[in-house]
């Protein structure tokens, strides 16, 4: 530990703040292209959390909190749960039974691919819960590294 | 012990990198056969004859089966997760100042 309390050298901030952003794209390229290459919510969200590790381990604990609240991540992650539910009973309600893919057929992420490299927009509700589970597996895998990181800082004074 | 590990290393990269040089372009399914799992195409007709990107209409068979099919499976790993990080919030939170 330096002058800077828990913050690593100028070299590894920059380096984070750099890479920080690229990894929050590269996260949410493979939670929404979940239903087209390898790859989903879990595995796109954990690629975001560890981003936000990456943001701890550089500036410190005390600074990141400052910026994000664990709250604030906490409420993400329910949210995350809360659109896969809705629309799980939204399956209920529209079609046949609780999670039935009932946007197969429609003009809104409805198109069934044809052969070769599919739209985006295909697959019917499986992106919007590929996209429910990565905010969920972001929000909560941030605020737990972060709230552990913070309660290991306190537990040294 | 160092030399084991680099050779350790060394090896399961080029696993890597033949698998990943085998891979398919992207968003392709694996082949043209009739697959049970991923469906038949006919290509006279322009469009699939049965299986799992008829009926979900995703190119990615796994995720049809993760988020379509077993999607009660899904739905309890996110609730596990879910109570997991209720359980850390819980040993850890902080009076509010």
């Amino acid at each position: 530990m330096n002058e800077n309390g828990d913050r690593m050298s100028i070299i590894v901030q920059t380096i984070a703040s750099i890479l920080f952003p690229l990894a929050l794209i590269f996260s949410f390229y493979v939670i929404m292209h979940g239903h087209l290459t390898p790859g989903g919510g879990f595995q796109g969200g954990a690629i975001g959390a560890s981003a936000v590790a990456l943001l701890i381990v550089a500036f410190g604990a005390k600074y990141v909190e400052g910026k994000m609240e664990e709250e604030n991540l906490s409420i993400f992650e329910s949210l995350g749960g809360l659109v896969f539910v809705i629309v799980s009973i939204l399956g209920f309600f529209l079609a046949a039974t609780f999670l039935t893919n009932f946007l197969v057929g429609e003009p809104l992420f409805g198109i069934i691919p044809a052969w070769g490299e599919a739209p985006l927009n295909s697959g019917g509700v499986l992106p919007i819960l590929n996209l429910a589970v990565g905010m969920k597996v972001i929000g909560g895998l941030a605020s737990v590294v972060l709230i552990l990181a913070i309660a290991s800082k306190e537990g040294e004074k | 012990m160092k030399k084991a590990t680099a050779i350790a290393f060394i090896i399961f990269s080029l696993f890597l990198f033949f698998s990943a040089y085998e891979m398919r372009s992207f968003g392709n399914p694996p082949s043209e056969m009739d697959d049970r799992i991923i469906g038949k195409y006919n290509s006279t007709a322009n469009k699939w004859e049965y299986g799992a990107v008829n009926e979900t209409g995703a190119n990615n068979a796994v995720t049809s089966v993760v988020f379509d099919y077993r999607g009660y499976d899904t739905l309890g790993e996110a609730t596990v997760l879910f109570t997991a990080i209720a359980g850390v919030m819980m040993l850890f939170r902080r009076e509010k100042k």
